[in-house]
């Protein structure tokens, strides 16, 4: 067969496609699990937070997150009166051994659980310059600790502060969403052990999952809806000085 | 016509050594990419597919409330019985799924009431009404909370203080 210019132009776009299935390698079997059935988020009802810290532990425990480091953490708000746009925000230890006796000294005081939202449009995955950090077919945002730079692009990148270059490993690490865990048909560490309910896995793909009927009654938000990061983390009864 | 052509094509030579090197460094580029790119690269995304599976097959640290309730059918009774049966057993006692795998070799450490209940149950303004909170140093003036409430059901049955009280 010759080759003529018009052939060439048909042949080489075809053997681009048939080059990158090599590269790719063929896909893994996974019987018990199936990626595309699946779209992971999380549910966190802010008014049934008691503060407790049991995420926290819960995390670095099931993580062997290093000390001083957080997936997530639970910040305590203080806004005063009208000053919406000024609250003060603690996190001791991240609420790891939860809060220290606190009278009420007037305002609005709440407990705001925080951890990677998961974004379907996540900045810190955009930035990342090898592939390190991807959104996975089912939705949940995790790192490849194994091709990580530590470049620090993506912990500047995240919004919401929840990437931290791990000192041990001195790659960029983060909420897993327990990916190990949901992968197996366990809940999250952290909603493991919440005593009152107010952190729930939710499966957006699954209908008989109840987030769709808390979603349709309840008024619910993202952190930063504005900034259109497509966040799975949504927060019921979340007051506007939540940053 | 015949002088012309020769003309054209006298330095070919040139360009077929021109040709050789290109060609050897494209061969030499994509030996080198295939060797060096890891095989699942580009499997979902611009990412090592294989990574998903790996994270995936870590070993989990909490074993779950379902793998504790297997054994500890006593311990379910007495949660059933009071306001603590919505708390996982995890929550205070810690990732046990050591002690799940081999529950000989690996036993739960003792709790410190003092401090486990008070991280839920210590006052603050932060937390919702409704909820039972105390300011631990007024209410039991650091004494061990289960030297009055048994954690695992912790209403305390005035039944059985009443005759503590009437003496």
């Amino acid at each position: 067969m010759d080759i003529t210019r018009r052939r060439l132009l048909v042949l080489l776009p075809a053997a681009a496609v048939a080059w990158k299935y090599v590269l790719a390698g063929t896909p893994e079997a996974s019987p018990n699990y199936q990626m595309t059935e699946h779209w992971w988020g999380m549910l966190i009802d802010i008014p049934k937070c008691i503060g407790c810290g049991s995420c926290v532990r819960a995390c670095a425990e099931e993580n062997d997150v290093p000390e001083g480091y957080y997936r997530t953490w639970i910040e305590r708000y203080h806004v005063e009166d009208w000053k919406i746009e000024r609250p003060e925000v603690e996190s001791p230890d991240g609420g790891k051994q939860g809060f220290p006796p606190h009278a009420d000294d007037g305002g609005k005081n709440f407990f705001v659980p925080k951890l990677c939202n998961h974004c379907a449009e996540s900045p810190c995955t955009q930035v990342c310059p090898v592939g390190a950090t991807f959104v996975t077919p089912d939705g949940v945002v995790l790192v490849d600790k194994s091709y990580c730079l530590g470049c620090r692009y993506c912990v500047q990148a995240c919004p919401y502060g929840c990437r931290f270059i791990n000192p041990k490993t001195n790659t960029a690490e983060k909420c897993s969403l327990c990916y190990h865990r949901i992968t197996k048909g366990l809940t999250t560490a952290c909603c493991e052990v919440c005593p009152t309910g107010a952190r729930q896995l939710a499966d957006l793909k699954n209908p008989k999952d109840p987030i769709h009927e808390f979603l349709k009654t309840h008024t619910v938000q993202v952190l930063k809806p504005h900034m259109a990061t497509g966040a799975k983390v949504f927060y019921n009864g979340m007051d506007g000085s939540v940053r | 016509m015949g002088a012309r052509d020769a003309n054209l094509f006298k330095d070919i030579e040139h360009l077929i050594r021109l040709a050789a090197v290109i060609a050897v460094a494209l061969v030499a580029f994509v030996i080198l990419r295939a060797a060096v790119v890891p095989r699942s690269f580009g499997q979902y995304g611009h990412y090592r597919g294989a990574a998903i599976s790996e994270i995936a097959s870590r070993p989990v640290a909490l074993a779950g409330h379902d793998a504790c309730e297997g054994c500890h059918t006593d311990v379910v009774d007495q949660k059933k019985l009071g306001k603590h049966v919505v708390v996982a057993c995890e929550a205070c006692h810690g990732a046990q799924a050591k002690h799940a795998d081999d529950p000989s070799s690996a036993q739960p450490k003792k709790l410190d009431t003092a401090v486990v209940c008070a991280r839920c149950h210590e006052a603050n303004s932060a937390k919702p009404k409704n909820f039972p909170q105390v300011a631990t140093a007024d209410h039991s003036g650091g004494l061990a909370c289960d030297s009055c409430h048994q954690p695992h059901r912790p209403k305390i049955e005035t039944a059985k203080i009443e005759p503590e009280g009437k003496k």
